[in-house]
C-alpha cells in the first residue's frame, strides 16, 4: 500500500480543511487576498435568539458570505463555522445564504461555492432555520436555472447533516474529502430512534464507511473524492466549475432515474462493504485504509463509470 | 451570560495600520476576539459578553496583564466567550494584538 | 538441628497438591481455580501481575472465584490494580494487605475501601521501590503471571509487554516461591524464550487473551493551542537551552504536543540532533514523526503499546527488539535508566503547592504514581557528568571545589494553570495532606517532592527554582507560572517583575515565542490518520482511536 508522507509545509493550500476555521478555509481557497466579506463581524449581526436561551453569540452568526477570485474568475462564497453551534442554520445564519443566493442572480458569478460544515438546524431557532433551509433549497434551484453552478464542497468537522443535507442534495457538483460525511440523520439519531442494533453511534469505523467522503463518492453522492487539504479542495472546485450539468429536464430526469436504480440496486445491503462489493470492489475491507491516489485507482478500475447527474 | 466592561489607559498605542482583526471561534472553551481600531492612542476598551457569570475578577486580571504587555492603545477588543478558560483568553487576546501589528 | 530448607519443602508440598489439576506443567482454564486453592495458604504474599498494561487477567478471575474459607488473608504485592477483580478479592476476604504502586482506573475505588477499612495499605510504591521490596522484605510465595505464549516446558514468551515479568519471576522463583503463568496460547516453540521454563511451575492456557489497555496512545486531534504554547516554551526555554539529549516524557498530552513539535517548531529552530535524541520511554504512536524524521537514535521501553508491534518490528535501530524481531520491552530496566541515564524527566501533574511539592492524589482517588516519582527524582548516586547535569548543577549553586559539587537532573512539571471545569493546578495546600490525615498514613502521598523538581512550565512562562535562593523566591516564582488561579493572583507583581529581570521567570514573550505560532497546524501530526501515514501504515490504531 502507498502512503503519502505528511505535509510540514506552512503553504496554506497544505493546511488541513478539517482543521482550518472558516475563515481560513475561505483565505486559501479564493486566490490570495481577494476575498470580501459581506455583512462582515464588525456588523455584528448576531443571533437574535440566543440571548433567550442564555446562550453566547457569534459576531457572524456562524456564516461567513462574500465574494472573491478562483484562478481569475469571479465567484461568490458561503462558509459555514462548524465549531459555532456545531455549523447549525439558524435566522441570520441562514438568511446570509439565501441574500448570497438572490445576490448571484444579479452578480452573474463564475460558480458559487458552499463550505459544508453543519449538523443542521439551529434547535434554538427551529422555524427560522427551517424555513432558511427551504428558501437556501429554492433559491438554488433559481441561481442553478440562471446557469449559476452552485457547488459543495464538504469537509468540516461537523461533516453536512440535516438540513444541510438536503441543501446539498440540491447542488450542481459536491466534492468532498474523507473527513467529510454526508447524510440527513446523524448518527446519534439513527441510535436514538431505532436502537444501536441499527447504528452504533460509538463506533466510527462504521460512522465513516456509511457516511463518509469515500462512500459517498462511490456511491455517485458526491463527484470528487480529495485530500484534506485546502489546496486539494481549490483544484477540485476549479475542475468542477466546467463540468456543472445545465439545470433542465433531461438532468432532473436522469438524477431521477439514477436515484431510482441505486436503491433497486443496494437498498437490502445491510453495510457499506455490501455495497461496495456489488460495485466490484475486490476487497471492500481495505477501501477505508486507501490513500487519495489509490482511491483513485479503485475509482478508474471499477466496471461501471462515476455516477453523474444532479 | 454576563457582560463585562473595562476601560485602560495605556502608554502608546498599538503598532500597525490594520483596522480591524477577529480570532477566534465561539465554542465550548473558545471565544471569539473581535479587534477594531478606532479610539484615541492611549485608550482601550475591552467589552465582553461571556457564558459563564461570576468570573468577572479573573476577566479584569486577564484584561489588566494583557494590557501591562501589549499596550494595545487605539483599540476597541469585543469578545463573545463561550467559557474560554483564562489561559485560552490571554492567548486569544495576544493573537488578536499580534494580527492588528500585522502588515 | 536446625531445617534449612523449610521454604523449600512447603514448596514442593504446594507442588504436590496443584498436580493433579496440571498436565505436566499444563493446566486447563477450567481449574484455575482448583489449582488456585492448591497451592495459595492463608497469609502468602502475592503478585498477581497488575502491570500498566499487560494484565493476568484470566488468573485474576481464578482468584476472585476462589473459596475465602481456603484462601484468605493474602497480602498483595504488584505494581498495578487496574481490573475490578484487583479489588474485589479484598471485599470477599480472600485478600487483606496491599502494597502497590498505581492505579489509574480503581483510584475512587481504592480510596474508598481505604476508608471503608477493607483493606489495610501498606505504601503506594514507585515501581523500583515496589521491585526492590520484592528482594528484601516483599519477596513473594506465590506469582500469578501473564504471557503471550508459552511451550510444554514453560518457557514463556512474554511478547512485547514484558513489562514487570522478569523482575516479579526472578524474586519469586529463586527464593522458594511458585509461579503460574496464564497464556494466550500453548505452542510447540515460542518465539522467543522471555523467561526460561524452568522458573515457571505452571502454564494455564486462557480463555481469552489477556487484556491490555492503550494508556499512551494521544489523539493529537485534542492536542490545544496551549499545549502547544507550552511545548513550545519547553523546547526553546528547557530543551534547547540545556541541550537535552536523554529524557523520559510523562503520558500527558502536553509532552504528546512536544513531540509533535519536534519535526516541525524544533527543526525550524536548528535543534535537530541536538535534542532528544535518546530515550526512556513506553512507544509513543505520537512519537513516530520525529522518529520518521531521523530525530530519535534509540528508545528503551517500559512496555509497549497496542498498534506499535508492526512499527517497531520494522525499527529495530531505534527500539530494543528480540531475535524474533519484537519489541523487549522492561520495567524495571527502564525505570532504572530513567533514573540514572537521563537528564531531564517532564510530565505533568493535578495539584502543585507553594513550596513545589506536586501530586495526582485527591481525597477521593487514590491513583499511585507509577514510575513517576522515581523518574521526578535527583538520583543521588549519580557519578557520570553531562552538559546539562553540569549546567544544572551550577544553576542550583553551591559552595567549595566545583569538583566536588554534583550536577542535577532537570526535573519539569509541565502544567496548565486550570485543570478540567476550571479546577486550579496551583494550591497553597495539596489535598494529599488532607487524605494523609483522613487514613492516619506517616507519609503524605507526594508525587514529586519540592526539592527534586527544577522547573515548571506553565502557558505563562517557566518558573526555573534552581536559581531560587529562598524559600520566599521560590514561592513568587511558582505565583508568577500561576496566572489567573488564586495562587497566581496572590503574587507579588514587583517581586515577579525582578525574578523576571533575573531569568527566574520567562514569559512566551521573553523567549521570542510568537504566540500566533501555537496554532495546531504547527502539529507535525493532527489526528491518528496522520500516525498512520506518518509510520507508512505500520502503526495500527485500536478501533476506538480510528475515524476512517
Amino acid at each position: 500500500m502507498d502512503w503519502k508522507p505528511v505535509s510540514l509545509s506552512s503553504s496554506p493550500f497544505d493546511q488541513s480543511w478539517y482543521e482550518a476555521s472558516a475563515r481560513a478555509r475561505l483565505a486559501g481557497l479564493l486566490d490570495t487576498d481577494t476575498f470580501q466579506e459581506f455583512v462582515g463581524p464588525e456588523q455584528r449581526r448576531m443571533s437574535p435568539h440566543l440571548p433567550l436561551f442564555d446562550l453566547p453569540r457569534a459576531f457572524d452568526d456562524g456564516m461567513i458570505v462574500g465574494r472573491g477570485r478562483l484562478d481569475g474568475q469571479d465567484v461568490l462564497v458561503a462558509a459555514q463555522e462548524g465549531r459555532f453551534m456545531g455549523g447549525a442554520f439558524g435566522e441570520i445564519h441562514g438568511a446570509k445564504l439565501v441574500g448570497l443566493l438572490r445576490a448571484a442572480l444579479a452578480v452573474k458569478p463564475a460558480a458559487l461555492l458552499i463550505l459544508f460544515d453543519t449538523g443542521g438546524v439551529r434547535l434554538q431557532e427551529a422555524n427560522a432555520g427551517e424555513t432558511a433551509i427551504a428558501e437556501i433549497m429554492r433559491a438554488i434551484t433559481v441561481a442553478r436555472a440562471a446557469g449559476i453552478p452552485v457547488i459543495g464542497l464538504i469537509g468540516g468537522r461537523a461533516g453536512c447533516y440535516g438540513g444541510g443535507g438536503l441543501v446539498a442534495g440540491t447542488c450542481a457538483r459536491l466534492i468532498i474529502s474523507e473527513g467529510g460525511r454526508l447524510s440527513v440523520s446523524g448518527p446519534e439519531v439513527i441510535e436514538t430512534n431505532k436502537g444501536a442494533e441499527e447504528f452504533d453511534s460509538r463506533d466510527r469505523a462504521l460512522v465513516w464507511r456509511t457516511m463518509g467522503g469515500k462512500h459517498r463518492r462511490l456511491i455517485g453522492a458526491a463527484d470528487a473524492f480529495v485530500d484534506d487539504t485546502i489546496g486539494a479542495f481549490r483544484r477540485a472546485a476549479l475542475a468542477a466549475i466546467p463540468a456543472a450539468p445545465a439545470f433542465d429536464l433531461a438532468t432532473l430526469e436522469a438524477e431521477q432515474a439514477r436515484l431510482e436504480a441505486r436503491l433497486d440496486r443496494f437498498g437490502d445491503a445491510r453495510d457499506a462493504t455490501e455495497i461496495w462489493g456489488r460495485l466490484g470492489v475486490n476487497d471492500p475491507a481495505a477501501v477505508p485504509g486507501l490513500t487519495t491516489e489509490g482511491f483513485d485507482a479503485l475509482l478508474a478500475r471499477l466496471p461501471e463509470g462515476p455516477h453523474h447527474a444532479r | 451570560m454576563e457582560k463585562l466592561s473595562f476601560r485602560h489607559a495605556t502608554r502608546t498605542a498599538l503598532p500597525g495600520t490594520r483596522a480591524s482583526a477577529i480570532t477566534g471561534v465561539v465554542a465550548s472553551g473558545n471565544l471569539e476576539v473581535l479587534l477594531e481600531r478606532n479610539l484615541a492612542p492611549d485608550a482601550c476598551h475591552v467589552e465582553i459578553d461571556t457564558a459563564i457569570a461570576g468570573y468577572g475578577e479573573v476577566w479584569a486580571a486577564v484584561v489588566a496583564d494583557f494590557v501591562a504587555r501589549r499596550q494595545p492603545g487605539g483599540l476597541t477588543i469585543t469578545i463573545n466567550d463561550g467559557g474560554a478558560r483564562p489561559d485560552t483568553v490571554s492567548l486569544r487576546l495576544a493573537q488578536g494584538a499580534r494580527l492588528m501589528e500585522m502588515p | 538441628m536446625t531445617d534449612w530448607r523449610q521454604e523449600r519443602t512447603a514448596r514442593e508440598a504446594r507442588l504436590e497438591r496443584a498436580r493433579p489439576h496440571a498436565d505436566g506443567k499444563v493446566v486447563p482454564a477450567a481449574r484455575v481455580v482448583d489449582l488456585l486453592e492448591a497451592i495459595l495458604r492463608p497469609g502468602d504474599r502475592v503478585c498477581l501481575e497488575g502491570d500498566n498494561q499487560k494484565q493476568a487477567d484470566c488468573l485474576a478471575r481464578g482468584l476472585s472465584a476462589c473459596d475465602p474459607a481456603r484462601v484468605h488473608d493474602l497480602h498483595m504485592v504488584q505494581s498495578g490494580i487496574v481490573l475490578p477483580e484487583h479489588l474485589d478479592i479484598f471485599e470477599q476476604g480472600i485478600a487483606k494487605r496491599l502494597d502497590y504502586s498505581y492505579s489509574g482506573p480503581q483510584g475512587a475505588r481504592i480510596a474508598k475501601m481505604l476508608y471503608g477499612g477493607q483493606i489495610e495499605l501498606g505504601a503506594v510504591h514507585t515501581y523500583l521501590e515496589l521491585f526492590a521490596r520484592y528482594f528484601i522484605d516483599l519477596t513473594p510465595n506465590v506469582a500469578l503471571i501473564a504471557g503471550v505464549s508459552a511451550d510444554r516446558d514453560g518457557n514463556l514468551y512474554t511478547g512485547p509487554n514484558t513489562e514487570d515479568t522478569p523482575t516479579v519471576v526472578e524474586a519469586t522463583a529463586f527464593k522458594n516461591g511458585v509461579v503460574v503463568a496464564q497464556v494466550n496460547a500453548i505452542v510447540d516453540r515460542v518465539p522467543r524464550v522471555d523467561i526460561p521454563g524452568d522458573r515457571v511451575d505452571f502454564v494455564v492456557e486462557a480463555d481469552r487473551p489477556f487484556y491490555v489497555e492503550p494508556l499512551f496512545t494521544r489523539d493529537p486531534g485534542a492536542v490545544t493551542e496551549t499545549q502547544i504554547l507550552m511545548a513550545m516554551m519547553a523546547i526553546k526555554g528547557i530543551y534547547a537551552e540545556y541541550g537535552i539529549r536523554r529524557l523520559n516524557h510523562g503520558i500527558g498530552f502536553g509532552t504528546a504536543a512536544i513531540e509533535l513539535l519536534l519535526p516541525t517548531y524544533a527543526e525550524r529552530l536548528g535543534l535537530k540532533g541536538r535534542i532528544a535524541t535518546h530515550w526512556a520511554l513506553n512507544p509513543h504512536p505520537s512519537l513516530i514523526p520525529a522518529i520518521e524524521s531521523g530525530w530519535v537514535s534509540q528508545i528503551h521501553c517500559f512496555g509497549s503499546e497496542v498498534g506499535m508491534d508492526k512499527y517497531i518490528r520494522a525499527r529495530p535501530d531505534v527500539f530494543f527488539t528480540g531475535s524474533d524481531g519484537s519489541l523487549r520491552s522492561n520495567r524495571a530496566f527502564c525505570q532504572t535508566a530513567g533514573l540514572y541515564a537521563c537528564d531531564l524527566f517532564i510530565g505533568s501533574t493535578l495539584q502543585i503547592d507553594l513550596a513545589g511539592h506536586s501530586s495526582t492524589v485527591t481525597t477521593n482517588r487514590v491513583a499511585g504514581f507509577g514510575g513517576a516519582p522515581n523518574m521526578g527524582s535527583d538520583p543521588h548516586g549519580r557519578r557520570h557528568p553531562s552538559d546539562t547535569w553540569m549546567k544544572a548543577g551550577r544553576e542550583a549553586g553551591g559552595t567549595g571545589d566545583p569538583a566536588l559539587r554534583r550536577g542535577r537532573k532537570l526535573v519539569v512539571q509541565l502544567v496548565e494553570t486550570f485543570g478540567d471545569k476550571l479546577v486550579p493546578a496551583f494550591v497553597e495546600r495539596l489535598d494529599a495532606l488532607e487524605l494523609a490525615r483522613k487514613l492516619k498514613l506517616e507519609l503524605a502521598p507526594v508525587m514529586v517532592y519540592a526539592d527534586d523538581v527544577t522547573h515548571i512550565v506553565t502557558e505563562e512562562g517557566i518558573a526555573n527554582l534552581l536559581l531560587c535562593r529562598t524559600p520566599d523566591e521560590r514561592e513568587q516564582a511558582i505565583r508568577g507560572v500561576a496566572g489567573y488561579t488564586e495562587v497566581g493572583r496572590g503574587r507579588d507583581h514587583a517581586e515577579v517583575e525582578r525574578l523576571r529581570a533575573r531569568g527566574i521567570i520567562r514569559r512566551p514573550e521573553d523567549l521570542g515565542i510568537e504566540p500566533l505560532d501555537a496554532d495546531r497546524s504547527l502539529l507535525a501530526a493532527r489526528s491518528i490518520k496522520d500516525l498512520v501515514h506518518w509510520s507508512g501504515g505500520l502503526y495500527e490504531p485500536p478501533a476506538k482511536f480510528r475515524n476512517w
